[in-house]
């Protein structure tokens, strides 16, 4: 279980892990509403003619779902501060396959009303974002 | 690459944008979100993003966005985003440099109504050579 709004968060305490699902169709939508229309994210043939092993995942999409996560953790959007990732690698998102994207955090630091989370973001088994990290409002 | 007048400036946003409430609704969706009264943290890169490719890809800038890859994206949110809000988008030049080859260019964007900063983000933009 998630805990939401948490105003017990301590530091080094590791929160509930969650897997989101991610596959071509969520692409398509995502493309949608965030206006990326990049076809990397999209058309298989464009993506290899680019020399990607397959479609990847908007990047922005992992952090959108991973923004998911730590707004359950906040207690709501509102309470999400600040928030940063590198993308390391990509979400590779072969045709009629759903692929995982599975989300965890540790607390690094408990200040006042805030909190800082290190974020951990992986995919197959391969981390997709670096150095990701949110300052909540407890 | 880059036009070294344009590191360091800012470009003032060249429109208005009305934020809907399908908008919000539509991103909520692929989320998995059920709260739409705001929007969720990522959203404000719908604007930003699209602000900064006809920045960047503006004459006067002349960034080729074909080969550009997202490198990283940091958001820091004031007041969240709700449907009805006005807001331009301005965005800043802060640094560019060439790391074997690839253009490496940091971009502040601040978006803001008439009288309040609601989000201000910074994304590192790689163009391949």
């Amino acid at each position: 279980m998630v805990d939401t709004g948490d105003s017990r968060m301590i530091k080094d305490q590791v929160l509930t892990e969650q897997v989101f699902t991610i596959n071509r169709d969520l692409l398509k939508r995502y493309a949608d509403a965030s206006g990326d229309q990049n076809p990397i994210h999209q058309d298989e043939a464009f993506a290899k003619s680019v020399g990607l092993p397959d479609v990847i995942a908007h990047g922005m999409l992992s952090m959108a779902l991973v923004g998911k996560y730590i707004s359950d953790l906040a207690g709501g959007s509102a309470n999400v501060i600040e928030f940063g990732a590198r993308f390391t690698k990509p979400v590779i998102v072969p045709a009629g396959v759903d692929v995982d994207l599975t989300v965890s955090a540790t607390v690094t630091e408990v200040a006042g009303e805030f909190a800082t989370l290190a974020i951990t973001a992986s995919s197959a088994g391969v981390k997709v974002l670096g150095m990701a990290k949110t300052v909540i409002k407890l | 690459m880059i036009s070294p007048e344009s590191i360091g400036r800012t470009f003032p946003g060249t429109k208005s944008i009305t934020v809907t409430q399908s908008e919000i609704d539509q991103f909520c969706a692929v989320i998995g979100e059920s709260d739409t009264s705001i929007a969720p943290p990522t959203f404000s890169i719908r604007i930003s993003l699209d602000q900064s490719e006809a920045i960047l890809t503006s004459p006067e800038v002349g960034i080729k966005w074909d080969r550009l890859v997202h490198g990283d994206q940091k958001f820091e949110i004031k007041r969240p985003i709700k449907a009805g809000d006005v807001v331009t988008c301005s965005s800043t030049i802060e640094s560019a440099r060439v790391v074997a080859g690839n253009e490496i260019i940091s971009v502040r964007s601040d978006i803001s109504t008439a009288d309040e900063l609601l989000v201000s983000s910074w994304s590192t933009l790689v163009i391949r050579a």
